[in-house]
């Protein structure tokens, strides 16, 4: 029987009540007394002299409080770039300043240049209006194309960055001589040139910002779409507007998804605080969804050209890329990180190859500047690799799944150092390739093959097998490559005097589910009700510090730093329980909810014992203190290894080019589930991202940089009639061997595995309908693009 | 967008030119546009109202005339600002050639926009900057284009529904004739 509590529950989300309910409290669902309404001006062309601020054009209009530009900021920091790449000649990376208001120039179209403070929402966006339109910015042309980008070294996006690189890069620079010979002496090599489509995250709700400041005591308050308060903290605080981190309270409260587009500071927060101090009254800003489509930190965005080597069986050689990887206008927070170590880092895949090198060189564009989107360089590499497989498997006439097989990592090499730096633990990857064979019936395809031909539709199978690494870490090796952060998280658990308990974590949940899986592992662990548990994140005045969420690193890291904190209860729990029971801290036990002395019926409920450390009337005083909370951090030892298979099958309408995705069979291998409903709703949600970026979705720029798929008419969400019911598994379970509670990470799964099952599928469907010569399509597999591919 | 065409305009080369240096032709010419002032050493100040799919807007802006040999070619172009529409901004190389009916008139358009029009309306932008293209000749001929050579009455009122405000026919031609 499925239990029904605590670790491998399926307990509801308690979070959905106020969710499902209208009761969620957002940034913006807050009214504050006095506040007033922030409107940014920015700019409609993609490159441009800024010649003159139409701010006089504001004075006088009705209700209008201020005007900032970027002058205002031109002597505070920069948003910085957290991760410091060098290039391949052992240069660092060229980082031009990101100012809160852009200076001298605009950079890409939404890049903001004024912002107007004014007492209602209509009054700040009537003023914006008429900066902009008494605004003189000289256009200059636009730097869009990557390619021309680094081929035109005089139309520079950064004055001072002559060929609009940011850095060369090279993984691992000592195999590159080794890889380029055994590619030179393979007796095949396939190869596939390819684009990942650029994305825009579109979260449900949009960037919000509300800036306080208290003048009696200099304090600052920063409620915003935060995935990471601490994180924004240490960004504005320190990086960007020099307050003392203990000045600034960062609140980000419920939040309504996020994809990685809110771990980043963004200027508005900085903005909203510094009007708040001038005005001395609250200052909020949200976006419109216009200003999420152009100032959002976009995903992806990679040009690649991939190699692969292999014998006439199948047996990989070497992998070789070289990527073009957009970073857009200006360095977002981890843009730096994406296409290199959250990429090149993963390029041999789940794969027993021993020669893997990887070029990647980040290109500024005057483009929305691109981050970590869900998945975050992971889904670039798995795309790259399982698309040239496919190819290389109809190059030489070869069993898809047969030459995954032959290649995957075999249990016994466990654990593996890849050719890429990482170190796998642990992993079964036949494991899932099986239990994915069998859910999708692999051996009737041929009659569900047929059945769909009669119906007039071509139909494809389409396989990925698919690794990534979550949980980012440790601190001292990330550190030497680069990293400007540590990559710990931390959790207090504060057990109350009546027993109960509030755990304070630092991560965040913006529709994860941590309020319920978080205390369903301390309800597990210390025998208490899960109702009993509240979890507290999101406040850097209420939590102890934290990393927040992202990188599917919340449960790997955070939980496993709660984890520590409940041993730690625990710990000081048997010495109060060896006091009342007048017995030896040694023979005390701990289980179901009791401390108990060993062998004998004595006993103390974890109620008693946490009433006697507040109420410590009979309690060991001279050697303990009162209380019960402890604190943990953690940084774990090694990133976790998340690894699965997925099977897709397409119908392709023959006449019109449309894809439909009939099926969509996932077997991953999380590790240790938590809880079986969260990981399936979290699969579920990334395979339709996945879905969508195959299908659907392509932010597309004109030559002059204008963004022409800025709203929902032009840029196509999934909907519920673009994804199949999905079928799940995550039976194929190999604990994390490093952290406590064994678990990997299920966030970024789906959007990282699925892209290539879908466009693997749709080729299939092709070849076997007779349409030979269509090897490749780019994403969005759209049916314009099938359609001309078919007839070409 | 780019755009390429021609016309055969049943009126000599002397007349079409006099017309294209007319600010009042090319106020009645340029659909939707509310007012017109200038010279052609200048430029001229325009005024044009549009609504392009969801968005409507009022440009203001700068007509210019440019790379002028007579009778032969011209530069016209121009930008709008449309404020929180966004900006539109264009310009047509038009070349005159003396042929047996009149002139023919050849045009190369190119057009783009920026901000909400083009975050917005980017679908529909091509059709838009073509019919633009298309109203404007139409409107252009038919100005300089004498009115007893006008074909088909059905014809032309079919014509003028794709602007409410077009002039009538040939007026230009009654005006210098």
């Amino acid at each position: 029987m499925p239990k029904d509590h605590g670790i491998g529950a399926a307990s509801k989300r308690r979070e959905d009540v106020r969710f499902l309910t209208g009761k969620g409290v957002y940034t913006d669902d807050m009214n504050i007394a006095g506040q007033a309404h922030a409107v940014m001006v920015r700019s409609n062309v993609a490159h441009g002299r800024i010649v003159s601020v139409g701010t006089a054009a504001a004075e006088g209009m009705p209700g209008v409080l201020a005007v900032f530009t970027g002058e205002d900021f031109a002597a505070v920091g920069g948003n910085p770039a957290g991760w410091l790449i060098n290039s391949r000649d052992g240069t660092p990376m060229r980082e031009p300043k990101r100012p809160v208001l852009a200076h001298g120039k605009v950079r890409h179209v939404g890049d903001a240049y004024a912002a107007v403070i004014a007492e209602t929402y209509q009054q700040a966006k009537d003023a914006a209006q008429a900066i902009a339109d008494a605004s003189v910015i000289e256009e200059l042309a636009a730097v869009v194309n990557m390619a021309d980008a680094v081929a035109n070294a005089s139309n520079r996006v950064h004055d001072e960055i002559p060929d609009n690189l940011c850095f060369d890069w090279g993984w691992i620079e000592d195999n590159r001589a080794k890889v380029d010979e055994a590619i030179k002496n393979a007796p095949h090599v396939t190869t596939l040139e390819l684009v990942n489509n650029r994305l825009v995250p579109n979260a449900m709700e949009p960037r919000a910002s509300i800036g306080e400041y208290s003048p009696g005591t200099g304090d600052y308050k920063l409620t915003t779409t935060s995935q990471n308060p601490h994180l924004t903290r240490l960004l504005v605080a320190a990086f960007v507007m020099g307050i003392p981190e203990n000045k600034l309270q960062v609140v980000a409260p419920d939040v309504g998804g996020g994809f990685g587009s809110k771990i980043y500071h963004y200027g508005e927060e900085a903005l909203v605080l510094a009007a708040a101090k001038k005005l001395a009254r609250p200052v909020r800003w949200t976006a419109e969804r216009s200003e999420s489509f152009l100032t959002d930190a976009h995903g992806r965005d990679h040009v690649t050209k991939i190699e692969l080597a292999s014998d006439k069986e199948g047996n990989f050689i070497a992998f070789r890329t070289e990527t073009l990887a957009n970073v857009g206008a200006y360095l977002s927070n981890f843009s730096t990180a994406t296409p290199t170590f959250l990429h090149g880092t993963l390029m041999s895949g789940p794969y027993k190859v021993p020669n893997v090198y990887v070029n990647v060189k980040t290109v500024f564009t005057n483009t929305a500047p691109v981050d970590a989107y869900r998945g975050a360089g992971r889904p670039e590499a798995t795309y790259s690799l399982e698309r040239v497989i496919d190819k290389m498997c109809r190059e030489l006439g070869l069993d898809p799944f047969e030459v995954r097989r032959k290649n995957l990592l075999t249990p016994d090499q466990f654990p593996y150092q890849s050719p890429v730096g990482l170190m796998y633990d642990t992993g079964n990857y036949q494991a899932t390739l099986d239990k994915v064979m069998e859910m999708a019936d692999v051996t009737g395809f041929e009659a569900r093959r047929a059945a769909s031909a009669a119906k007039g539709r071509l139909r494809g199978m389409g396989l990925s097998t698919w690794i990534e690494a979550c949980g980012i870490a440790p601190s001292n090796l990330v550190g030497v490559l680069g990293s400007r952060v540590g990559l710990y998280d931390a959790a207090t658990v504060r057990v109350n005097a009546t027993g109960n308990l509030s755990v304070m974590v630092g991560a965040h949940s913006h529709g994860q589910g941590h309020e319920t899986v978080f205390a369903q592992i301390v309800a597990d662990k210390l025998g208490v009700p899960e109702s009993s548990v509240e979890i507290v994140h999101g406040d850097t005045a209420r939590i102890p510090f934290g990393m927040g969420s992202y990188g599917s690193r919340s449960l790997a890291v955070c939980g496993t730093a709660m984890d520590k904190a409940l041993d730690k209860i625990i710990a000081k729990g048997k010495k109060i329980a060896a006091h009342m029971l007048e017995a030896a801290e040694g023979d005390i036990t701990f289980g179901d909810g009791k401390f108990s002395v060993a062998g004998t019926d004595k006993a103390k409920t974890f109620g008693e014992i946490a009433f006697s450390a507040y109420v410590p009337h009979n309690y060991p005083l001279e050697t303990l203190e009162p209380g019960l909370e402890e604190t943990a951090f953690y940084d774990p030892a090694n990133f976790t290894y998340p690894a699965g298979a997925y099977i897709c099958e397409v119908e392709v309408d023959e006449g019109t080019g449309k894809v439909d995705v009939v099926a969509f069979h996932c077997a991953d291998d999380f590790g240790n589930i938590m809880n079986p409903m969260i990981v399936e709703g979290q699969v579920h949600g990334g395979v339709g991202q996945g879905i969508g970026q195959a299908l659907l979705e392509f932010t597309t720029y004109d030559e002059n940089g204008q963004l022409l798929t800025g709203s929902y008419m032009d840029y196509p969400m999934p909907r519920a009639e673009d994804v199949p019911f999905y079928n799940v598994d995550y039976s194929c379970q190999t604990p994390c061997t490093h952290n406590p509670l064994g678990v990997k990470g299920c966030g970024e799964a789906g959007a990282i595995g699925s892209p290539p099952a879908v466009v693997n599928a749709v080729i299939d469907a092709l070849q076997r309908g007779g349409h030979t010569h269509v090897t490749h399509i780019d994403m969005p597999v759209s049916p314009s693009r099938v359609w001309t591919a078919m007839n070409a | 967008m780019k755009l390429t065409d021609s016309r055969d305009i049943r009126a000599e080369p002397g007349i079409v030119w006099q017309a294209i240096l007319d600010p009042e032709v090319l106020k009645a010419c340029i659909p939707g546009c509310q007012s017109m002032v200038g010279s052609v050493a200048d430029g001229y100040e325009a005024v044009v109202k549009q609504k392009v799919g969801p968005v409507s807007a009022t440009f203001t802006g700068l007509v210019h005339l440019t790379d002028i040999v007579a009778p032969k070619s011209i530069r016209i172009s121009g930008e709008g600002k449309g404020g929180v529409a966004g900006f539109a901004k264009g310009g047509a190389n038009v070349t005159l050639e003396p042929i047996p009916e009149g002139t023919r008139l050849s045009y190369d358009v190119e057009a783009s926009v920026g901000g909400k029009i083009a975050q917005l309306g980017s679908r529909i932008i091509d059709g838009f900057a073509k019919k633009m293209a298309d109203d404007f000749f139409t409107r252009f001929q038919d100005a300089v284009e004498s009115p007893e050579e006008e074909p088909e009455p059905t014809v032309a009122e079919g014509e003028a529904d794709s602007g409410a405000d077009a002039p009538k026919k040939g007026w230009f031609k009654r005006l210098i004739g």
